[in-house]
């Protein structure tokens, strides 16, 4: 087939008009040449002879008359491997690539190969010539960092296909033919180390999908606990700035219990993902011992990065997960911020002068999300194996105020809802995820009846804290005051969470287990103190003392002291343990 | 190619509408009309027509003004000639300097690709204790100061660029006052650091289009100095009348406002002037510090929201103070770590302590009873206010942390604070007295 070529009729910030020949394909690929540079777009809007197209890129100098020429081609990501441990802009360009062919600025016009062609992986086969097969069918696979890479029948073919030729094991680039495969009507394809799929398509060459039942451990103890994210799951995380949503990512994509971690920072500070950026590949995954660089994938189109790529930059993330999902594993896609995302597609929208809904945010604003967070999921592969794509996305709602669309577009889909409050960052009582407000719909990794008590505990000591507002201390009896001092107590000793302490950062599953099983023991015990104060200064070296055991490693002479003195703090007030009181 | 077209179709707003071909997008234009000549910026091409934003507003503009086309787009001139000079939102000169031609540099160019940018590490010292111990600001960190009108920002702005240790500054003006852009002038004149200073003003009686030019224009001079190696600081005042010239433009063009009048692209706005603060590896870096007026004091407007998640904290300057609660600088941790080893233990046990004092005066005002610690922590709060927070105390860092621990000192007994005993023994300013039962206890609730 031909391609159209076009000229520019109009040109409105980053939406070109342009007149095509002959036919056009909608979401394809065009470029725009302008001041003798090529312009990657893509077509959103067709109306008669017009195409309008969203420029990835600045628009500067573009005049009308310009050649426009179109690939035919859907927005595509390169999938193969070498993909961990980059660092990609929203249209799979490599970064630092880029910084070496051009310097510190991004220059427009300049698109790298998101793979390397020259760069060798040993390939070992594994599928028997003459099998049939259908997309996704493991050929054999490459070292890659910490896993073995799968090389999949590439996943847009359709239909089955017979293996006529596999490649023996050796050293093989990119660009080499790794397999022949015939169809039913006999043509013949090539197979070879990397592949293409259309970002905005999810892949679904697997048998099942399954209910997320798997907990996915974030070691932040008010998430997993209270809260928790399931594989496959999806989340979001909304609140105002400052409250702590990028560090709660940070930290996630640290210590997330899951094999590949992908953050896509998306329209916010570009000094937030060089600290990931430079930080990584320094720190140690204590799961493989290896560079945590070696399972992260960054990609990054920060705020002042061309607006129009926020849209291509999460769906080329989630098309990555999806894709190492495919060979059996379980990944974490990031998303910060999807607000910015959203305020692109107004901005779009708006251009395109379509009638606009809630606060100029499309009417499509809805499904797009639900669509995007439907891309997650728990699925059993066609041979049998599980892979997973979780989705945290953070919401920056405007004013902080949760009641606007994209926060409620986004709470009607996700299985989990971690909303910040800026009381609480205000408090400095980090994380500052609310707990009487969020939500999670996915199972606790600690006992469900203590989940509910310390839910309790924490709703009625909210209670007697609005109470005692009113009417004082004075006028608060002492049974509703120790409910207040428990309440405070777990979330000062286990709902908050030092992001910066070494041990405190991170608490692993069994060491949630055991914590909180103290503490929910604690929070069911009948207590008893003379007077208020008595019991207020308890509490106080309570949480102390718990503080304490928090940040002690675990298996340490010192853990097992700190449980052992709160254990006995404790026996000087239990009710029912007054004969072994030492008092 | 200078082609002058004189058939003007359209006029509304600030903007005007001529038939044209071969016209780029974003190409500048001279506007010659009996009221005058102005420049003018091309914001859309549609079949054979140019839309263009004039700078000096359409007033009395006629349907035969003369447009020429001046085949570039915005730019501005950069050598050493710009330091010590004043130009306004068309980079023409203010003061009685000469024009300055040739060595055009233009505007709004590229963003740094952040694989380039480093972790940031220096600190700027401001002799301010609110800003040197409790908000550290940073090389390279953008931040702005909200408040409402009538604080005394523009000072502030004034005496942090005096005071801190950098090479050039470069001063973004946005619907100043023509008091306060004398002011600005007048100050650093007298200081001495005019020589090192190039001010971009747009006053009050300019035209509007002249005001959304000023950022760009500030930032692609400072960019410039930076990448020639010098440390940089700009200052923007007032980012909320830019924002508010964005929205008449916005709404002249007929676009869908998304908030309160205000355009949806107004973070992407924001978000492209702040993000060109930069340290460069091996170059110099670029610190921006802006003044975010809050309409009506409030936070949630759209101005400062936006601002707020772009930029790296902010300062609240209420009350001629700049508050503890509510000011963040989001870069503070990569530098307090690294001043004296007691800043941070300080920084955050002081502002707890002072937290708890403002739950005292809460409870003081509900009439219940004040407890001997309550008492405590409203005197503590007195002198922190008066001693600390006070904006005419100019002290280096070091000395507001000497200062801070005698405070702590006067005021409470050691154990009540809550600091670890290694720190006491080091830096509590008197010998410990026997702390007494009663006061032994940490009191300062569930703050960690
Ligand atoms: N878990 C945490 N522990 C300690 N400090 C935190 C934590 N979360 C946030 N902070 C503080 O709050 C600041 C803002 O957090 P950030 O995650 O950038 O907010 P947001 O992304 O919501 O705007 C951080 O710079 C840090 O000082
Ligand atoms: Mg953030």
């Amino acid at each position: 087939m031909t391609q159209s070529t076009g000229k520019v009729k109009a040109v409105n910030g980053n939406l070109v008009v342009a007149e095509f020949d002959r036919d056009v394909r909608q979401n394809e690929v065009t470029y725009v040449h302008a001041e003798g540079l090529r312009l990657k777009s893509e077509l959103i809007r067709v109306r008669g002879r017009y195409a309008e197209m969203q420029v990835f890129e600045d628009t500067t100098g573009l005049r009308e008359g310009d050649a426009v020429e179109f690939s035919g081609e859907l927005l595509s990501a390169e999938l193969g491997p070498g993909l961990l441990g980059q660092v990609y802009d929203g249209l799979q360009n490599p970064l630092p690539e880029l910084a070496r062919a051009q310097g510190a600025f991004l220059q427009r016009g300049n698109y790298l190969a998101p793979l390397s062609s020259e760069r060798q992986w040993s390939f070992t086969p594994s599928a028997s010539v003459g099998a049939t097969l259908a997309a996704g069918a493991t050929l054999g696979s490459v070292p890659e960092g910490i896993f073995d890479h799968r090389i999949l029948v590439p996943l847009a073919w359709e239909g089955t296909w017979k293996l006529t030729w596999l490649a023996p094991a050796g050293e093989y680039t990119i660009q080499d033919p790794i397999a022949k495969l015939v169809d039913a009507q006999g043509r013949e394809r090539v197979a070879k180390l990397s592949q293409r799929w259309p970002v905005k398509l999810p892949i679904r060459a697997y048998a099942e999908r399954l209910r997320p039942s798997e907990p996915l451990t974030t070691q932040v103890r008010i998430i997993d606990t209270f809260f928790p994210v399931a594989r496959g799951g999806t989340y979001c995380i909304p609140g105002p700035f400052g409250a702590g949503k990028t560090v709660l990512q940070q930290i996630t994509s640290r210590n997330a219990d899951v094999d590949v971690v992908i953050v896509a920072a998306c329209g916010e500070r570009a000094g937030e993902v060089v600290e990931t950026l430079r930080e990584f590949p320094e720190l140690t995954d204590p799961r493989t011992g290896r560079s945590l660089m070696e399972r992260t994938l960054i990609i990054c189109n920060t705020s002042s990065m061309p607006v129009a790529a926020r849209e291509a930059s999460v769906y080329l993330g989630i098309t990555i997960a999806e894709y190492y999902r495919q060979m059996g594993l379980h990944v974490l896609l990031l998303a910060d911020s999807t607000s910015r995302w959203a305020q692109a597609l107004r901005e779009v929208s708006g251009r395109l002068e379509e009638i606009p809904g809630e606060e100029a945010f499309p009417a499509y604003l809805e499904s797009v999300i639900a669509g995007f967070y439907e891309r997650g999921g728990m699925v059993r592969l066609n041979d049998g194996r599980m892979g997973s794509v979780t989705i945290g996305g953070t919401v920056s709602p405007a004013g902080g105020n949760f009641e606007e669309p994209v926060t409620q577009a986004t709470l009607k889909v996700v299985g989990a809802f971690h909303g910040l409050s800026r009381e609480r960052s205000d408090a400095r009582r980090y994380p500052a995820i609310h707990p009487l407000e969020s939500w999670s719909k996915y199972e606790t990794i600690v006992a469900r009846e203590l989940v509910a008590l310390g839910r309790r505990t924490l709703r009625r000591g909210n209670e007697v804290h609005q109470m005692m507002k009113v009417v004082g201390e004075e006028g608060t009896s002492i049974d509703d005051f120790v409910t207040y001092l428990k309440a405070e107590y777990l979330d000062a000793s286990y709902l908050q969470q030092d992001a910066y302490h070494e041990v405190d950062a991170a608490t692993p599953r069994e060491r949630q287990v055991e914590v909180y099983g103290w503490i929910g023991n604690l929070l069911g015990q009948a207590l008893r103190f003379a007077s208020k104060d008595e019991a207020r200064s308890f509490f106080q070296r309570l949480t102390q003392a718990t503080n304490d055991w928090n940040r002690t490693p675990r298996g340490s002479s010192e853990y097992e002291e700190a449980r052992a003195k709160l254990d006995g703090m404790v026996a000087e007030h239990a009710v029912g343990n007054e004969g072994r009181s030492q008092r | 190619m200078k082609t002058t077209y004189t058939r003007v179709e359209q006029i509304v707003g600030n903007v005007i509408a001529v038939r044209a071909t071969n016209v780029a997008y974003r190409e500048l234009a001279e506007v010659s009309s009996a009221q005058g000549r102005s420049l003018a910026q091309v914001i859309r091409l549609e079949s054979g027509r140019a839309f263009l934003q004039v700078f000096a507003g359409t007033r009395g503009i006629g349907t035969d003004a003369e447009v020429r086309f001046l085949g570039h787009p915005m730019r501005v001139h950069f050598s050493e000639a710009l330091l010590g000079r004043a130009f306004d939102g068309s980079a023409r000169p203010r003061d009685k300097g000469p024009e300055l031609e040739h060595s055009w540099v233009s505007v709004a160019g590229p963003s740094v690709n952040p694989a380039e940018r480093v972790i940031p590490r220096r600190m700027v010292r401001t002799g301010i204790p609110m800003i040197d111990v409790f908000n550290t600001l940073v090389e390279s960190q953008k931040l702005p100061i909200f408040s409402v009108a009538g604080e005394p920002y523009n000072p502030l702005l004034a005496r942090i660029a005096l005071q801190a240790e950098v090479d050039v500054i470069v001063l973004g003006g946005m619907g100043l006052k023509y008091d306060d852009y004398l002011y600005f002038r007048d100050t650093l004149e007298a200081e001495g650091a005019l020589g090192r200073t190039v001010i971009f003003a747009h006053t009050a009686s300019d035209p509007v289009v002249e005001c959304l030019m000023v950022p760009d224009l500030a930032l692609a001079v400072a960019e410039q100095f930076a990448v020639g190696g010098k440390r940089v600081l700009v200052l923007l005042s007032d980012m909320t009348n830019f924002a508010d010239a964005l929205k008449e433009i916005a709404i002249t063009m007929e676009q869908i406002p998304s908030n309160r009048g205000y355009p949806g692209d107004l973070y992407s706005q924001l978000a492209a002037r702040y993000e060109k603060a930069v340290d460069f590896e091996h170059a110099g870096s670029i610190t921006i510090l802006a003044v975010t007026t809050m309409p009506g004091d409030d936070v949630t407007h759209p101005v400062p929201d936006n601002t707020g998640y772009i930029t790296e904290g902010q300062f609240y300057l209420r009350g001629g103070r700049i508050e503890p609660f509510g000011s963040l600088s989001r870069l503070k941790q990569f530098v307090n770590g690294r001043t004296r080893e007691d800043h941070r233990t300080l920084m955050n046990v002081m502002i707890q302590l002072y937290a708890a004092c403002k739950e005292s005066r809460e409870k003081l005002a509900m009439g219940f009873q004040m407890s001997s610690w309550d008492q405590k922590l409203l005197s503590f709060g007195q002198r922190f206010e008066r001693e600390m927070m006070d904006l005419d105390v100019n002290i280096p860092l070091e000395q507001a942390l000497d200062l801070g621990w005698r405070i702590l000192g006067e005021c409470f007994e050691p154990a009540e604070t809550g600091i670890a005993s290694k720190m006491i023994e080091k830096f509590w300013p008197r010998p410990q007295a026997q702390p007494s039962a009663a006061t032994a206890r940490r009191e300062v609730g569930s703050a960690r």
